[in-house]
């Protein structure tokens, strides 16, 4: 049995950090520190739930329990609360990365002698509170509550920086986000609820009865598809994709928890969520509406992929390969078979160990050595063999090389696509393969097999793209600050390092040890109807 | 007088109504302006007591007769559009008060009270209704 | 207190209307705006008292015949529902804006004339509440134009601040006069078939009145009623006198005015057009349905674009008003029971959204001297408390789940999908994602900028006496985003009535 009312205490833990930070603000030491204890009682709070869900009768006892209802917002729309395997891998992957990512905040924001940094630790809180409310919500609406408050808190993490093309980047964001959700999620919802009487989320889909007794045609459904798989913009599926490179301005562990594990995943994981437990495959099936995601998805997969390859600043390279591999997520689901959801969730992990490792390398490089250009990065794996070691394991789990996560679940995708017999499938899975070896590898290869260019060449480069240099320093200053970092750099600041090689780490015993993985995975399996 | 002007007097009340509305519209003087709002409520207070006529009607008055019962002088006007009449005439008296009340500070703070100058003296503001 | 109960309908006008008189004799200094707070409490206790009783009994109404005249003759006083929520919100806030106003009006007003504004401002929410509980048409005309007399005013104070204060009045005193002057024609219209003044009686009449909807001076009374509603309520495009009205006023002033005005301009709709006329005649048997939905389109649509480019925060907030005047309108002319819900419950969202933010921005005028977007820049960290309240309004305005703002959109939507208008979907979609980018506008000035303006640099967060009214409209529009049923609840029961034709 389970305690529906522990994801309460989920939201509420990092609730209370973030108060705690706002009140410890004027000292950067309590603060982080108040950071770092908040992330880890969090996942402490989280890990209690594994057990239970995995348990063989899970879905007979506990996921029969009603779910826990805070608050009655309308009648017959409670603000509820439910525990199921799916939110558990999303959560535990939140909670956990989000100890390392404090960590690498700590040594990023102090390296890098950002502004503004007892907000942007709140800000990361309260997010961090909404994605718990996403992971664990019991209805749809809860879900869409949680997920508008996670575009809201982390717009000013977006925008942080404060510079013109920050706020217009952070608008762009937040327009495509909340425009998508307000416009198109939104009345999704409201129409499930005019044709069903339920938000609840339901193995099987809520949509039957209705389908059914004729209240709702095959084509409206379709409609309703159309609007859900749109609305859900975090999804970044083409062409609502576009907030994700404007994300990028953001400071990097922005990048890396958020917009490559927290924000996109709570948008893959709503569209598996959706998928899943409001329409359920036999209503899409059955009405024959779901098949032009697979095309869809695998457009995305492939165009991203392309744009990347020409993308040459780092994070922007990264945010596009984000893009397609959300649109793993999003084909797996669409396929709409067992393994195809084994899949999703699989990816929903391995994609985010993978990502963070690269968006922390790439903030490594950017506090070591204050470059954001792929083509700056000639040799710097000699100055940075961690960071650059890290990289290449990410890498490699983008490419789905074993032994890194991202086999495990390229290889519950291609069963998926065996079993469903979409030949498209396989042939995007191969094709995006071949297309992130060869963005992501040519990269490794500068690393660690260039010589580095002469110093002088990119002083020009890197100037604006510099936080402080808004910040009004005098130019001779600066230039003194690129000779201390530039001319010979290490490593990066301890924090950081260490913080990558976990992730990094995790990539890998991802793939040696994924029992908790495949096991929550499995459970979805069992709850299908 | 039959037909379509046997009842005149509503074609007064709309003829001054329309008169009113004219000044209200088209008048720049915002003298003129409370004026012709004026002769619009007046249009209708005309309305109002055409509408209590009754053919052949009196004043509604009673009077005591031989046994010292109360009798009325053959058919009488309907007085309650009279009634009402009086407390819209008093609405507007107020509103022409208020009115001039405004123009007169107007004018102090303008020195005119035209209404196109004054839109030209306020012009720094967008202003698109 | 048996005798208090009997005449609660009564006393909720009479004792605006004596304190208010007596507001005048206040002499200078606190005591004015003293005796004011103690009417409008007062009042308030006595409307609250009202609903209790009328929950209490049961009895779909209280009725309560003036001087004991017989409803035929006298004027009769009615209280269902929805007019016993409406006079709960009117007086409620009007109560807590008159707490607000204080520090306000003690800043804008100088001081000699503040015994002349609480007097009108007193009175001004006895007319707004005497519309409400009247059951009687020509005493909404008189009660309506006391209102609008004192609102004339009341806006025109505003002219220490600001000389437009002057021209905006006018403009509103000739605009409304004229719209006010179309409803006495409809009544008087409708008295020449009905033969009575009583709005219930009116309804039976009608209902006895053979071949209605082809009744020629049935048909010019709706006309007449429906453009001086719609004047009174600022529906799209007969809305031109409210943006300037609501950027020149005093800031408390336009508070009340948001919360308030225009709100019972659209329930006296609810009277005639639902209680009088009934919803089968005005919404199925004519049109009128169709004008009112293409006015409350544009009005969504063109109202929240102009807002946009606003650069006076008073004046964008002005803009948005018609707007949200707009889905309340759209709402009702809907005609089903999901839509007059929502109307109702946006009725009551807004005037405590729209209100709470006008009272932030009334701070911000108090403190830094102005409200333009240049004067808010950087107010995020000076004045915390006050940008949050408008933060939280201007989510409000935008419909964010758990605001209430959210519940009236829902309401909405689901009234427009019962009708089938997947079209007035859109634009309340629209309508959203548009105000989305106008509290937007305010929101990185607030907290994205540094200050510009010197007084803004060194400002302090609002005095207390301004801060506990606006959070407590803000905490309401709040609470009953998170806990709706008492409004959806009350909304749509009084929806159920209002379909039902009852006046």
């Amino acid at each position: 049995m389970i305690d529906n009312a522990l994801p309460l205490l989920a939201i509420a833990v990092p609730l209370a950090g973030a108060l705690l930070i706002g009140l410890f603000g004027r000292w950067p030491n309590l603060r982080e520190l108040v950071t770092v204890l908040t992330s880890v009682s969090l996942l402490g709070v989280v890990v209690q739930l594994i057990e239970p869900v995995l348990a063989p009768d899970f879905w007979t006892t506990s996921w029969l329990q009603p779910a826990y209802e805070a608050v009655q917002v309308l009648p017959g729309v409670p603000l509820a609360f439910k525990v199921e395997p799916l939110g558990l891998i999303y959560a535990l992957i939140a909670s956990s990365l989000w100890i390392l990512n404090s960590l690498y905040s700590v040594g990023y924001m102090r390296g890098n002698r950002e502004a503004h940094q007892t907000r942007f630790y709140i800000c990361f809180a309260v997010a961090i509170a909404a994605v718990m409310g996403i992971a664990f919500a019991g209805n749809i609406f809860t879900l869409f509550i949680f997920y508008e408050a996670l575009s809201l808190s982390t717009y000013p993490l977006v925008s942080h920086k404060g510079t013109p093309e920050a706020v217009k980047s952070a608008r762009i964001y937040l327009g495509i986000l909340v425009g998508t959700s307000v416009g198109l999620f939104l009345p999704a919802i409201i129409a499930t609820y005019f044709f069903t009487g339920t938000l609840a989320f339901q193995p099987g889909g809520v949509f039957q009865a209705a389908l059914a007794d004729g209240t709702l045609t095959g084509p409206v459904l379709g409609l309703l598809f159309v609007l859900y798989m749109y609305g859900i913009g975090k999804a970044a599926l083409m062409p609502m994709h576009r907030w994700l490179p404007a994300a990028m301005v953001a400071p990097t562990p922005v990048s890396a928890l958020l917009h490559a594990v927290a924000v996109v995943k709570a948008g893959v994981f709503s569209v598996v969520k959706v998928v899943l437990y409001v329409f359920g495959s036999a209503s899409l099936v059955g009405a024959a509406q779901g098949e032009w995601l697979i095309y869809v998805a695998g457009a995305t997969i492939l165009i991203a992929s392309a744009i990347a390859l020409f993308q040459d600043n780092l994070k922007r390279r990264l945010a596009y390969s984000t893009v397609s591999q959300l649109s793993y997520i999003t084909l797996a689901a669409s396929l709409l078979s067992p393994y195809g959801f084994m899949a999703a969730a699989l990816h929903i992990a391995a994609h985010a160990f993978g990502k963070i490792t690269l968006f922390f390398a790439a903030g490594s490089i950017y506090t070591a050595a204050h470059k954001t250009k792929v083509s700056e990065l000639d040799g710097i794996g000699r100055k940075m063999p961690w960071t650059m070691a890290a990289f290449t394991i990410g890498a490699l789990s983008m490419i789905g090389v074993p032994p890194t996560a991202g086999f495990i679940s390229k290889w519950y995708l291609l069963q998926g696509a065996w079993e469903t017999g979409y030949v498209f499938v396989v042939v995007v899975v191969t094709l995006s393969t071949l297309l992130n070896a060869s963005y992501f590898l040519p990269i490794v290869y500068r690393a660690f097999f260039k010589a580095p260019a002469d110093d002088h060449g990119h002083h020009d480069h890197g100037h604006h793209d510099h936080g402080h240099h808004a910040h009004g320093h005098d130019h001779a200053h600066h230039g003194d600050h690129h000779a201390d970092h530039h001319a010979d750099h290490g490593e990066a600041p301890l924090p950081i390092v260490v913080a990558l090689t976990c992730t990094a780490a995790g990539t890998i015993i991802l793939f040696f040890f994924p029992d908790l993985a495949l096991g929550l995975a499995e459970q979805i399996r069992r709850g299908l109807p | 007088m039959s037909g379509y002007f046997g009842i005149y007097n509503y074609w007064i009340y709309i003829a001054l109504m329309m008169i009113g509305f004219y000044g209200v519209i088209a008048k720049m003087n915002l003298v003129k302006q409370a004026i012709a709002l004026g002769i619009f409520q007046t249009g209708i207070f005309l309305f109002y007591i055409s509408m209590a006529v009754v053919d052949g009607g009196t004043a509604p008055i009673w009077t005591t007769i031989g046994d010292g019962s109360l009798k009325h002088l053959g058919p009488y006007d309907n007085p309650l559009p009279h009634v009402l009449i009086l407390t819209a005439i008093v609405v507007s008296v107020s509103i022409l008060a208020v009115a001039l009340a405004l123009i007169i500070n107007i004018k102090r703070a303008y020195g005119t009270i035209e209404y196109d100058e004054i839109t030209r003296l306020d012009s720094d503001e967008i202003d698109d209704a | 207190m048996l005798e208090i109960q009997a005449h609660l309908p009564v006393l909720v006008v009479v004792v605006p209307l004596i304190g208010g008189v007596l507001t005048s004799l206040m002499g200078r200094g606190a005591l004015p705006w003293a005796w004011a707070t103690l009417v409008t409490g007062a009042t308030f206790a006595l409307t609250l008292r009202l609903m209790a009783t009328l929950l209490a009994s049961g009895a779909p109404h209280i009725s309560y015949e003036v001087g004991n005249w017989p409803r035929w003759w006298g004027i009769e006083y009615r209280v269902d529902l929805l007019n016993a929520f409406i006079l709960l919100v009117v007086a409620g806030v009007g109560f807590i804006t008159t707490i607000y106003a204080k520090e306000s009006v003690a800043d804008e007003i100088p001081r000699d004339r503040h015994n002349l504004f609480y007097t009108v401002w007193v009175l001004a929410i006895c007319g707004l509440l005497g519309i409400t509980v009247t059951g009687d048409a020509f005493n909404v005309y008189v009660l309506l134009e006391i209102s609008s007399l004192t609102v004339y005013a009341l806006i025109a104070m505003g002219k220490d601040r600001n000389r437009k204060a002057l021209t905006a009045s006018l403009r509103y005193l000739i605009l409304g006069s004229v719209g006010a002057s179309f409803i006495l024609l409809g009544i008087g219209y409708l008295m020449m078939v009905t033969g009575t003044l009583n709005m219930e009686d009116m309804r039976e009449q009608l209902l006895r009145t053979p071949d209605l909807d082809h009744h020629r001076t049935v048909l010019v009374a709706f006309a007449f009623l429906l453009v001086g509603l719609s004047l009174k309520m600022a529906l799209y495009p007969l809305h031109m006198w409210l943006p300037k009205a609501y950027t020149y006023a005093p800031s408390a002033v336009t508070a009340l005015l948001a919360a308030t005005a225009t709100k019972v301009a659209v329930y006296m709709s609810f009277r005639f057009l639902f209680g009088i006329f009934g919803p089968e005649f005005s919404f199925q048997r004519l049109p009128s349905h169709l004008i009112l939905l293409a006015g409350a389109c544009l009005g969504v649509v063109f109202s929240s674009l102009s807002a946009i480019r606003q650069q006076s925060v008073k004046r964008l907030l002005a803009y948005s008003s018609v707007g949200q005047i707009a889905y309340i309108v759209a709402g009702f002319s809907l005609a089903n029971e999901n839509g007059v819900a929502a109307s109702i419950i946006h009725i009551f969202n807004h005037a405590v959204t729209k209100g709470g933010m006008f009272m932030a921005v009334g701070a911000v005028a108090l403190r830094v001297g102005g409200t333009d977007l240049k004067h808010m820049r950087g107010l995020g960290r000076r004045m915390p408390l006050t940008m949050a309240a408008l933060t939280v309004g201007g989510l409000g305005l935008v419909g964010f789940p758990l605001t209430a703002g959210f519940i009236s959109k829902w309401y909405l939507i689901k009234g427009a999908l019962d009708a089938g208008m997947w079209g007035l979907i859109a634009i309340v979609l629209l309508g959203s994602i548009l105000a989305l980018v106008y509290v937007w506008k305010i929101i990185e000035a607030v907290y994205f900028h540094e200050p510009e303006d010197p007084r803004a640099r060194d400002a302090t967060e609002a005095p207390i006496m301004m801060l506990v009214p606006m959070w407590t409209l803000i905490g309401l529009s709040l609470y009953f985003g998170v806990d709706a049923n008492f409004t959806s609840d009350t909304a749509l029961r009084a929806a159920k009535s209002l379909l039902g034709g009852a006046p």
